[in-house]
Order: C-alpha cells, then sequence, then structure tokens
C-alpha cells in the first residue's frame, strides 16, 4: 500500500504526515523529559540545606560536549539545506559530520561516566573516609555459594578525611575547598592500599551513591540514549537509505528533515541538561 | 521569468544559510557566557540560577526557532505544541503546588 502524503502536504493540516507525526512525537518526548526535569527540581528544592552536591562533574569535558552537540546541530540543519538546493554531494559530507560528533558524543559521555563508576568513596570501620579512584583490586575476588567475593585490598589515589572533619551530610568539593582554605594548600592526594576487612561501606559513585547522581545518570543515560538513536536513525538514511534519493528525491528530502527535527530536539534538552546538571 | 524564479529561490537559500551560521555562533557564544558566569561566582544563588536558565532558554529558542523553523509553521504544529506548553507547565508547578503539602522541617 502505498503511504500517502509523504510529500504533498494534506489539505487539513497543511504538513506532509511525517513532518506532523515527529512533532506528535516530540510533544511526548517533551512530556517524558518534563517528568524527569520536575522531578529534579523536586529533589533539589527539597534536599536538606548544603546536603546537594557541587563539583562531582568536570566541567570543561562537559562544556566541550555541549559544543560537539551544537555543531551536530548545525550541520544538520546545513546538510538538508544542501538537499534543497539539490546538491546531495554536499549532504553527503555535510552529514557526515553530524554523525563523527554524535558518536564523538557517546565517546565522551562514556569517559565521564567510566570515571564515575570508578571513583570510590570508602568508609573504614575507625570512621576515616578515603575518597578517590581505583588503582587496583587485590586478592580475594572468585565465587563462593553463588555469592561473589570481596577483595583482599582495594587500591585507590585520592584524598583522606579524618572522621571529625567528615561532616554529617556535608557534600564532599566543598569540604575538600574548605579543608584547603585552613591549611593553605592542596589537600595530599596519595596512594591508598586498604584492607577489605577494615573497611565499614565501598561504594562507587553509580546512581546508588547519592540522589544527585541517580537523577544525573537517569536524565543523561535517557538523553544519551536518545543520541544513539538519533545517530543510528540519520546514519540509516545517509548509508543504506540514500538509494531513495534517486527514485524520490523529494520524500528522501523529507526524510532528513524529519530526522533533523528530532536530532534538534536531542540538542535542546543538552542545553538545559548541562546547566543544571553541571554548573548550578 | 523562470531563470528569475530560480535566482531568487537561490537568494533565498543562501539567506537561509546565513541564518544558519548565525544561529551555530549564537549558540556557542551562548554557551561560553554560562560556562563564564559560573566561573566568576555570582553574588547569589538566585542570580547564577537565572542567568544560566536565561542563557539557556535563549538558546533553546533559537534552536526551535530557526534550525527546527518554528519561526514559520504550519498552525497545525503551533496547536499541537500549544497543550504540550500547557501541560508541560502544569507538570513543573505540580512540584511548586506539592511543596504546600510537605511538613516543615524540624531541625534541631
Amino acid at each position: 500500500m502505498e503511504i500517502p502524503f509523504t510529500t504533498l502536504p494534506r489539505r487539513d493540516t497543511g504538513l506532509y504526515n511525517a513532518k506532523l507525526g515527529i512533532w506528535l512525537f516530540l510533544a511526548s518526548e517533551v512530556m517524558l523529559f518534563g517528568a524527569l526535569f520536575s522531578s529534579y527540581i523536586l529533589l533539589r528544592v527539597g534536599a536538606m540545606p548544603g546536603a546537594w552536591p557541587h563539583g562531582i562533574l568536570n566541567v570543561p569535558v562537559g562544556t566541550v560536549n555541549t559544543l560537539v552537540l551544537i555543531c551536530s546541530s548545525v550541520t544538520v540543519v546545513l546538510g538538508w539545506a544542501a538537499l534543497k538546493a539539490n546538491d546531495f554531494a554536499k549532504y553527503r559530507k555535510i552529514q557526515l559530520v553530524t554523525i563523527a560528533c554524535a558518536g564523538m558524543f557517546v565517546c565522551i559521555k562514556s569517559y565521564e561516566y567510566y570515571d564515575k563508576f570508578t571513583h570510590y568513596e570508602v568508609v573504614m570501620k575507625d570512621g576515616r573516609v578515603i575518597d578517590g579512584h581505583l588503582v587496583a583490586k587485590e586478592g580475594g575476588g572468585g565465587v563462593v555459594d553463588g555469592r561473589r567475593q570481596p577483595p583482599e585490598f582495594i587500591v585507590l589515589h585520592g584524598v583522606e578525611f579524618a572522621a571529625e572533619l567528615k561532616a554529617a551530610g556535608m557534600a564532599k568539593v566543598p569540604l575538600i575547598e574548605r579543608l584547603e582554605k585552613q591549611s593553605g594548600h592542596h589537600l595530599e592526594h596519595k596512594e591508598f592500599r586498604i584492607p577489605w576487612a577494615e573497611t565499614k561501606r565501598v561504594q562507587n559513585y553509580g546512581p546508588w551513591h547519592n540522589t544527585y547522581l541517580a537523577i544525573y545518570f537517569t536524565l543523561t543515560g535517557l538523553h544519551a540514549l536518545h543520541v544513539i538513536g538519533g545517530a543510528l536513525v540519520i546514519g540509516w538514511i545517509w548509508g543504506p537509505g540514500a538509494a531513495m534519493w534517486k527514485t524520490d528525491p523529494e520524500r528522501y528530502t523529507n526524510r532528513v528533515e524529519v530526522s533533523g527535527l528530532f536530532w534538534h530536539f536531542v540538542d535542546l534538552v543538552w542545553i538545559f541538561l548541562f546547566p543544571i546538571l553541571y554548573l548550578l | 521569468m523562470s531563470s528569475n524564479k530560480a535566482h531568487s529561490s537561490h537568494d533565498h537559500h543562501q539567506k537561509g544559510i546565513k541564518i544558519y551560521i548565525l544561529v551555530f555562533l549564537a549558540l556557542i557564544v551562548g554557551t561560553i557566557i554560562t560556562v563564564l558566569a559560573w566561573k566568576i561566582h555570582l553574588p547569589t544563588i538566585f542570580l547564577t540560577v537565572l542567568v544560566a536558565l536565561v542563557i539557556a532558554s535563549v538558546k533553546a529558542s533559537l534552536v526551535a526557532g530557526w534550525f527546527m523553523h518554528l519561526a514559520s509553521e504550519q498552525r497545525m504544529i503551533y496547536a499541537i505544541l500549544g497543550f504540550t506548553a500547557f501541560f508541560f507547565l502544569g507538570m513543573m508547578f505540580l512540584t511548586v503546588w506539592a511543596m504546600s503539602d510537605v511538613p516543615k522541617p524540624i531541625f534541631p
């Protein structure tokens, strides 16, 4: 069966069908992300004074990723404009940049996730807290009775807080800044080889670590899935799907426009995610 | 006549590309200003949040208005987005309304 109104506008809507479709879809996407933004605001406003963590994320890396996404957004629309001007070769070149930017965004985001999953906070039985990046886990391991055994030692590169300085509910980065101000020099980062038996709690900076990281991973994870999905669609249209340019160029151009609309939406979400998660 | 028409559509096309490039540059500048404003530590939290969200809203409007062509779209799309905006704002204010339901925290 022939799909109606792939290029011609329907008289009652004034749009070709795919465009109406993508806007309805984007409307539902606004509600999806809106619910999560709303949750973020509730968690943030409801947090105890001083308990909301700051400075967990790397701002320069986040800024670079923002710029990468902006670049991809302009190349998407320029690619579509090239098709409108009947310049297929130019579209192929420009849209390749979009796909490359999408890949770069996902790589940078993965690096940021990796950094969080290898960042540990260890609370010792004597009350000391050691915070740093994982160097190695030594000894132990293996599976006994279906349960994975802990290592004998966990080696971290980071800083140590004395028990009395670990104020309850105090966010770590302001605490480090305060300590550094008091002492007048940077806290010493060094390697700690911690016997597992002396630890009370060992936890990495995954979504389970605190409320902020929970909403951070939820929001950016969902966004990253959108980036991956959008890149796959744009990539398919750019590659195997491009055969349509020869048979039905107008419909092909519309496909590029519709995928572009989705891509701009993904960029738009990031425009808000970057300041609220990295800066505020 | 027909070559004239082709010429005007070419001009139109060039103008469109120029606008896309300008929007792109504005987005880059907006991002840099956001980060700089964060770096200089504005005096109050309210001001920090305000500056960041105002810039983000301007950037979002640029993307929606020109990259997504919302500045000149069909009425049907505006109608869809009107409903979306209504429910979206409702959802945002749910958190504010919910606040009246939360008991005041008691700190020793």
